[in-house]
């Protein structure tokens, strides 16, 4: 079983009209099924409202499962016993830096994870110092986060779900609000966990150039798994993105232009290296 | 712009001051305000004059930065004056029309003026050489007896907490919202009082909707680093008392005597 998995996971919303009268029911996450091994890197593709915050919440027992269930290293998220456990274990990384950083002042913010979980004083200075260090961001311990750029705030955000330990960090939509420099910085730094530390990473994304390093890549629509593989066997089916109105990187894109006027390449083409290295430039 | 804005009006410097625990400080400023009330003769206030110069001198802090936080109780100041003056009964020293200024008003107003200055300095003081975030855990800490009476210490210093670090944060969203609403033709500058006020509900509109969306956003944050109040919680930076601290207490405390001597009990 890997760290975390997924059984025909259900999530309905209720709608209300103005009233609040029941209007109907909206499934978010439809008959899901999931196996994320550990030490692996998932990302998690799909436009708004497919769904694919709504099943990351469900990682974090932040939102419980209508129908199905959803283990945490085996856990059942529902089970009230291990809900500590579970976001602990998979800790979780949001959009907005302004709305996750509770601390004043950078360590103080790292800090805020361990002391929930009582751990004592002395190791909380050895985590903060540790996940600072690991996300680059040491030497700005004792700024106030308001004085920080964005990707900068989001690598702090990361660094305070680390201190916790974590075997699996979630990351929803993280650079969603950053520019481009930011989300490199965010997606270098994540990249780095997972490879130095072996931290699972599932990553939630509309940006295609994000997954490429991915193991692994999920797309979502209208909740359910539309498709699945690595993010070479995904890329290669470009007419299939563009009908879930997903953008394809531009590389691909381009390679799949030109093997249809009859040049002939390999599908699923990533990197312009790999493009440049077929077309033997 | 509005990101400098420093909140509260901590001044930072390396003193003996600024080192102590944020409890001794708390607690020495409550019982210098005690002690105004206490003295009732000028010699007292001389002696709290002086511990009041030994401390500013001692924290490093330019006097004008203490003396800053007066402009705002000037008002307050003379009308405590005045009223102290013409309105207290007593022996006529001096009268006009229909007021009349007593001798037991001059002292009344006189005492009232020191109060109030030495009260605004003290504890300016104490904002001035202490963070915010140092002044809410002190707070948390002298509060926690209260714990058993199940007053929730704990959350309401956390909160405190919140809302500081959220106000450079909100008050940068009012700018945004006021700029795109001058873009759209919006005027926040001409006509009355009231006329300015009504201008401002569109814009509280909109900054409430974001400040409770934010509030749901950093509850969910929370809650997945696994905050559940403050049971079981350690601290980073606990608060504990060194030697500084203990005499930092003992000098307040020998204060407090000085002042009841010379502020109650002896007599020239």
């Amino acid at each position: 079983m890997g760290i975390i998995e997924a059984k025909k996971l259900v999530f309905e919303y209720i709608r209300r009209d103005e009233e609040g009268n029941v209007e109907g029911f909206t499934r978010a996450v439809d008959e899901v099924d999931l196996d994320v091994k550990q030490g692996d890197f998932m990302a998690i593709l799909g436009h708004n409202g497919s769904g694919k915050s709504t099943l990351a919440k469900h990682m974090n027992a932040i939102l419980y499962p209508t129908e199905g269930t959803i283990w945490v290293e085996g856990k059942d998220t529902t089970n009230e016993e291990y809900l500590w456990d579970i976001r602990q274990n998979a800790g979780m990384v949001f959009q907005n830096p302004d709305n996750q950083i509770i601390g004043q002042v950078v360590e103080e913010d790292v800090g805020f994870g361990p002391e929930n979980m009582g751990v004592p004083t002395k190791e909380i200075w050895e985590r903060v110092e540790e996940s600072l260090k690991a996300v680059g961001m040491y030497k700005y311990r004792k700024h106030s986060p308001n004085k920080l750029s964005g990707g900068q705030k989001q690598r702090v955000s990361i660094a305070g779900v680390i201190a916790m330990h974590p075997k699996c960090i979630i990351l929803d939509e993280p650079t969603a609000m950053l520019d481009p420099n930011g989300r490199k910085e965010v997606i270098r730094a994540v990249r780095a966990l997972n490879q130095a530390e072996g931290i699972t990473v599932i990553l939630i994304t509309h940006y295609m150039e994000e997954i490429i390093h991915a193991d692994r890549a999920i797309v979502m629509d209208k909740g359910h798994i539309a498709m699945q593989g690595t993010p070479k066997e995904i890329f290669s089916q470009v007419e299939k993105l563009k009908e879930l109105r997903l953008d394809v990187p531009q590389v691909t894109l381009l390679a799949y232009e030109l093997k249809k006027s009859g040049i002939n390449l390999p599908d699923g083409i990533l990197t312009c290296e790999e493009l440049m290295k077929e077309l033997k430039l | 712009m509005l990101r400098d804005i420093t909140l509260g009006q901590y001044y930072h410097a390396d003193s003996a001051i600024h080192r102590l625990d944020p409890r001794v400080k708390l607690v020495t400023t409550l019982l210098f305000i005690v002690s105004l009330f206490i003295i009732n003769n000028f010699i007292g206030y001389i002696v709290a004059g002086l511990f009041l110069i030994f401390l500013i001198k001692l924290s490093k802090v330019p006097f004008r930065f203490i003396v800053r936080g007066m402009k705002a109780i000037v008002f307050l100041l003379v009308l405590a004056v005045v009223f102290n003056l013409f309105l207290t009964p007593g022996e006529t020293v001096f009268s006009f029309w229909k007021l009349t200024i007593t001798k037991e008003g001059i002292r009344l107003a006189a005492f009232m003026a020191i109060r109030l200055i030495f009260l605004i300095i003290g504890s300016s003081l104490m904002t001035l050489t202490t963070t915010p975030n140092q002044l809410t855990d002190g707070m948390e800490k002298l509060l926690s007896p209260l714990n058993k009476l199940h007053v929730p210490v704990h959350e309401i210093s956390m909160m405190m907490a919140i809302a500081l670090r959220f106000i450079p944060i909100l008050l940068e969203e009012t700018d945004k919202i006021m700029k795109a609403q001058i873009a759209r033709g919006a005027d926040f500058e001409s006509g009355n009082l009231i006329k300015k006020a009504k201008s401002l509900v569109p814009l509280l509109v909109p900054l409430f909707l974001s400040a409770f969306r934010r509030a749901n956003d950093l509850a969910m944050a929370m809650e997945a680093r696994c905050y559940r109040g403050g049971e079981n919680r350690t601290k980073m930076k606990p608060l504990l008392y060194h030697k500084q601290d203990a005499i930092a207490y003992g000098i307040a405390w020998l204060y407090v005597v000085f002042c009841v001597y010379f502020g109650r009990i002896f007599t020239l």
